[in-house]
């Protein structure tokens, strides 16, 4: 079965993209299969200058997932650029680059700075970090900053522009039609939650930076609802993410309003995750009657 | 590098709260002394690296501590059952052409065993101070004097060997080498940092990938540069990292 997704800036040859951090540039994962058999690849969040990130602890397991307070650890993006984009240059596959930042003008620097590469292909705006003080989720929790910053990105932008939604926040769909109102050209739903572990031995919280943001399974439930209530609300794509283990899983996501998906946390558990779910794919969505990825597109409320 | 389900051959306890775990597995021909496996217990989510205590031919040993639920959970699975693991991971104790010394603490003991048995296969005189907390945590003491080292055994209260840190048994026993390899707790770790300038220590760490992509596990070294414990590490070289 034809697997392709054609969305702005990206002509993904399957729906199935590895998530933001969770893939680094791609070096890691290149070494156990060829990346082209990707639709695309998300990486690390670009910030203007390096950033070491919080203090370890940053990882704890949770029932069905896990929490990371990573803190945004990249070597800054002009390091990125000459270094890590070159890299990824000699795969066959959609590059879409995750963009960060303590303030607007950040996120402005990293795009001017990346419009020059043909490397990449869009930009996800991360307004949902959980994890860093400024910036990040900070503008993704109100309509007006979200739709503020989307709109001064698409001023400076080359490239289409989405947009990655925090769930902690009480009206995911106002937020939603705020920045494709500034003129997003998709969203990438969701970010993750902000959650908390114990350690039950010291009496202190686990990860150093007391909280981070729940991936994995365990949030699959909310990102396909929230997939689902913007997709009815908003006539921009959707890339679901959240807790995507299986082919199953990304059909679950199409039929809830997603054109293609981003799969997280699940390369921790098995790197070769993305690959696999290619491969079944197809005759998942066969099974149940699809004949293409687009046609399972928003089966849920069509 | 691949994943792959193993058989397992074998799952006793050795020690208190301590395991031996044998599997069958083809990756154990990759094997490294000082790497470590990502290994996937039923009902957990993330993987649990563990270290290689040793390997030969078709089999790798894993001897591990039961330090939560999820290694809890793999001391209970039995011998017949399949297990996924994913390695060999990080980089592994040099083999360098001289003996060594070899300090282990508690649960940073296994992975060298594997590291005297190829340093005494290359023509190496290998002495171990392994420390414990009290006599039933010692582990390993026997296999490491079959492979040919000379061991000394450190334990906190006094219930075995000499009382004390392994820095106690190494100035009790008149140790004189000065190469070492090391692998335990942060403490004993700065503690053979501050008497030894000359080999590798091994750090642990929480970690979700295992492989160098998810940035949970870095350490800062003196130049102020983040390294990864799973990919530029386990095993770094006495000094560089900040502990």
């Amino acid at each position: 079965m034809d697997l392709s997704v054609k969305l702005p800036g990206l002509n993904l040859k399957n729906p199935v993209i590895p998530a933001s951090g969770c893939a680094g540039y791609g070096r890691e994962l290149a070494e156990l299969y060829d990346l082209s058999v990707l639709g695309g690849i998300a990486i690390k969040s670009a910030t203007p200058k390096e950033r070491f990130g919080n203090p370890t602890p940053r990882i704890a397991e949770t029932p069905m997932g896990m929490l990371n307070a990573i803190g945004l650890q990249n070597h800054g993006v002009d390091y990125i650029i000459e270094k890590e984009l070159p890299f990824l240059a000699q795969f066959d596959t959609e590059v879409i680059a995750n963009v960060a930042g303590a303030a607007e003008e950040d996120y402005l620097e990293v795009i001017k700075k990346m419009n020059s590469s043909e490397v990449v292909k869009a930009y996800e705006l991360n307004i949902s970090c959980p994890n860093v003080k400024h910036g990040g989720i900070g503008l993704g929790t109100s309509p007006e900053l979200a739709a503020n910053i989307t709109k001064l990105a698409k001023e400076v932008s080359e490239k289409p522009v989405y947009v990655k939604l925090t769930p902690n926040v009480t009206n995911i769909v106002e937020i939603a039609k705020a920045v494709e109102k500034a003129g997003a050209d998709g969203l990438v739903l969701i970010n993750t939650l902000l959650g908390m572990r114990i350690d039950l031995k010291s009496g202190k919280p686990l990860l150093a930076n007391t909280t981070g943001g729940l991936s994995g399974p365990a949030i699959k439930p909310v990102a396909v609802r929230m997939v689902y209530q913007c997709a009815q609300a908003v006539d921009i794509p959707i890339i679901g993410v959240g807790g995507i283990s299986s082919a199953e899983d990304v059909l679950e996501f199409l039929y809830a309003g997603a054109s293609a998906v981003e799969v997280g946390a699940a390369n921790f558990v098995d790197p070769y995750i993305c690959p696999k779910i290619i491969e079944d794919l197809g005759s998942v969505l066969e099974k149940y009657g699809n004949a293409s990825v687009a046609e399972a597109t928003g089966r849920s409320f069509k | 590098m691949r994943t792959e389900n193993g058989l397992i051959l074998e799952n006793l306890e050795i020690s208190f709260e301590t395991y031996r775990m044998i599997v069958k597995t083809s990756i154990a021909t990759e094997a490294k002394c000082g790497q470590f496996v990502q290994i996937q217990v039923p009902g957990y989510y993330l993987r649990r690296p563990i270290s290689i205590c040793d390997a030969e031919e078709d089999r790798i040993t894993f001897v591990y501590k039961t330090v939560g639920d999820g290694t809890r959970a793999m001391s209970q699975m039995k011998a017949g059952e399949s297990i996924s693991l994913f390695g060999p991971l990080g980089s592994g104790f040099p083999m360098e052409d001289r003996d060594v010394l070899l300090i282990g603490g508690g649960v940073g003991t296994p992975p060298l065993l594997f590291t005297a048995k190829k340093y005494i296969a290359s023509g190496h005189h290998v002495c171990a101070v392994l420390g414990f907390n009290d006599a039933k945590s010692v582990m390993l003491e026997k296999e490491f004097k079959e492979a040919g080292c000379d061991v000394y055994v450190a334990t906190m209260d006094g219930s075995y060997g000499t009382k004390g840190t392994v820095i106690d048994a190494i100035e009790a026993n008149n140790v004189t080498d000065t190469f070492v390899l090391s692998c335990g707790p942060l403490p004993m770790l700065k503690a053979v940092s501050a008497k030894y300038t000359d080999g590798y220590i091994s750090l642990e760490s929480r970690m979700a990938c295992g492989m160098g992509a998810c940035m949970g596990c870095v350490v800062k070294d003196h130049e102020g540069e983040s390294l990864r414990v799973c990919k530029d590490g386990p095993v770094f070289a006495i000094g560089k990292v900040v502990l």
